[in-house]
């Protein structure tokens, strides 16, 4: 481009006096905030800051009420291990949650596969290794459901996933035929299947592969969101469609895939599922579906699309998991774990109300 | 087909034969013409509802019409998604901007256009190449005067209205090789804003690159249009020179108050 000034068109003569006026154009403007308006535009520009000092706050409260029991190296690795399965298929969630949708089946294709992965190593005896690419294959098929549903026949994700979830839940009972696979018998057939309860311990924490999977889970999904086309274009469907289409985006291919890529996460977590209770069970992950929208919401994500991280996510869940395992070692009824996460949840989503209404 | 007056017997870049497009009863486009020549600034000009977005829609690939041809450059085109016109070289600038305000400044002018990495970095990992698209986004910026805003990574709805115009507008003109369409690029602009806006539009033409002008305002668009465009009742009613005619004149054409006496301009 040349240079614009030395070509000023003739002015209209309501503009001749302009040049009196400020030049600058644009310019952007420092105005003085109250210390709760910084609060809010810092909470804004650094999303993952809030359940960051929540998470912070919560170990600390614990470690001062519940003491050494609590803040031990082998309680907080344990807390790791209890968000494994919630952090993975929190993780394919966030996934969907950024494109403004959500995914209600998502327990529900962990435990179809977890079966599926089952039946076909244990009861039929097929090779481990074909039975693990067979339920991926599956939660990929429930993916293909739902992403079609929502991109071919335009129904609202929430009411196409609340289908799925009992249609997807009906074919477990079905295929299971409601019979759990003992511990013992996938140990002594199909050990791969249990490959990610493994534990490792160092300095006395004690994590199990799976912990491993689930962070190096979270690990890929941030490079594909902040470092890949597809992870901005996952941000700017959710954020306006109508602007990502005219910016060129096929949203239907995106939104179509991130179901499919969720679909294959969650039948990951059957994998994850399966070594941390050892046993295979129709019944198993009931709490799945909701847990993960929690920790997504806990994270900082936003429900209305285009905000949230992966790192809020496991955070999210990581402060699920402390609430749980705090409340619990303080002798503290499980009925009252439910209502501090309950209270967790409405609290997060009015934060992100709040902070969403900064403007410039 | 006769051609405007100043480029006569020239084919033109971007032309537009009995486009038609309807919406149940509701008819936006009922046989609608359009000629845009090289270098030029054609100013789109109608009454609300004349089916003036309509038209910009279909040639930006937004809207698929039901019936009619497009051609640019003398072959026919057939754009079925924004997408393809850009790849012809066709950029817009909706009226709803089309940003996307949770993304970086950076982030939404490469929006659906990323470069990636040099090596396997970005052709087996897809990895973008952060740095170059953050340096080109601050030199258009610059370039357009609008690199006032504290860092090329703030999310674009931290950025006031005239600033997202600027940012929509720097996205056009930087990617645009053959046509600029901005659909009333000025409307959300204060006085200075709007004159910047127009100094680009000189500019964009001067690298040889025609631009299609949906404006309202009408000293403006007689203040740089090389012709007038005149939208009615879902058609092309006439094409005006803005120096044969006043701006009274223009207002009567467009609302039917008088019918303009030669047809092709």
């Amino acid at each position: 481009m040349t240079d614009i000034g030395s070509s000023r068109p003739a002015a209209q003569a309501f503009e001749l006096v302009l040049d009196k006026g400020e030049s600058r154009v644009a310019e952007f403007e420092v105005r003085a905030r109250s210390p709760l308006q910084k609060l809010q535009h810092f909470l804004h520009a650094n999303p993952t800051a809030v359940p960051a000092i929540v998470l912070l706050l919560s170990v600390a409260a614990f470690g001062f009420t519940v003491g050494s029991r609590f803040l031990s190296m082998f309680n907080l690795s344990l807390i790791i291990q209890q968000v494994t399965i919630i952090g993975v298929i929190g993780a394919a969630q966030t996934l969907i949650v950024i494109t403004a949708g959500i995914d209600l089946s998502v327990g529900a294709i962990m435990v179809l596969c977890s079966v599926i992965m089952g039946k076909l190593a244990v009861t039929m005896g097929l090779p481990a290794p074909i039975a693990l690419v067979a339920g991926v294959a599956a939660g990929a098929g429930c993916g293909v459901l739902n992403g079609a549903l929502v991109t071919r026949l335009k129904l609202p994700p929430f009411i196409v996933t609340l289908g799925t979830w009992s249609i997807f839940f009906a074919l477990n009972l079905w295929y299971s035929a409601s019979e759990t696979i003992r511990s013992q018998e996938v140990a002594k057939i199909a050990p791969l299947l249990q490959a990610l309860g493994t534990p490792v311990n160092i300095l006395g924490a004690r994590f199990t592969y799976g912990s491993f999977f689930m962070l190096g889970l979270v690990a890929l999904i941030w490079f594909v969101l902040n470092r890949t086309a597809f992870g901005r274009h996952l941000y700017a469907v959710g954020d306006d469609p109508d602007a990502a289409r005219l910016s060129g985006i096929r949203t239907d291919r995106i939104l179509f895939s991130v179901y499919v890529i969720a679909g294959v996460i969650c039948s990951l977590g059957a994998w994850a599922l399966i070594g941390r209770i050892g046993s295979i069970s129709p019944q198993a992950g009931q709490t799945a579906n909701l847990d993960s929208i929690t920790a997504v919401v806990v994270g900082g994500a936003s429900l209305f699309g285009g905000r949230g991280s992966i790192i809020g996510t496991l955070i999210g869940a990581l402060i699920v998991g402390v609430f749980r395992n705090g409340l619990a070692l303080s002798d503290v009824d499980v009925l009252w774990q439910e209502f501090a996460v309950g209270w967790l949840i409405i609290i997060a989503v009015a934060l992100d109300q709040w902070i969403r209404k900064v403007s410039a | 087909m006769s051609a405007g007056p100043n480029v006569p017997g020239a084919t033109p870049l971007l032309q537009a034969r009995g486009l038609n497009k309807r919406y149940g009863r509701v008819t936006a486009l009922d046989h609608a013409d359009f000629d845009l020549y090289q270098g030029e600034i054609l100013a789109v000009i109608g009454d609300n509802g004349a089916g003036k977005s309509s038209l910009i829609r279909a040639l930006s690939g937004a809207l698929v019409p039901d019936a009619g041809e497009i051609r640019l450059a003398g072959s026919p085109v057939a754009f079925r998604s924004p997408l393809d016109a850009q790849a012809a070289g066709i950029e817009t600038v909706y009226q709803t901007l089309a940003l996307s305000p949770s993304l970086s400044i950076a982030d939404n002018m490469f929006l659906g256009r990323e470069l990636r990495r040099a090596g396997p970095l970005g052709t087996i990992c897809r990895m973008l190449d952060r740095k170059a698209m953050q340096r080109i986004a601050r030199e258009k910026l610059t370039e357009l005067g609008l690199m006032t805003v504290q860092s090329i990574n703030q999310r674009v709805e931290t950025l006031s209205g005239g600033q997202r115009q600027g940012v929509a507008v720097a996205r056009a003109a930087a990617f645009g090789s053959r046509v600029v369409i901005m659909d009333e690029p000025t409307a959300a602009l204060g006085v200075k804003e709007s004159r910047r806006v127009l100094e680009l539009i000189l500019d964009v033409r001067r690298r040889g690159v025609s631009v299609v002008l949906i404006s309202h305002n009408m000293p403006h668009v007689f203040e740089i249009a090389d012709r007038i465009h005149i939208h009615r009742l879902g058609r092309r009613l006439t094409v005006i020179d803005p120096k044969a005619y006043t701006m009274s004149d223009a207002v009567a054409f467009m609302t039917g108050a008088r019918a303009p006496v030669e047809v092709a301009a």
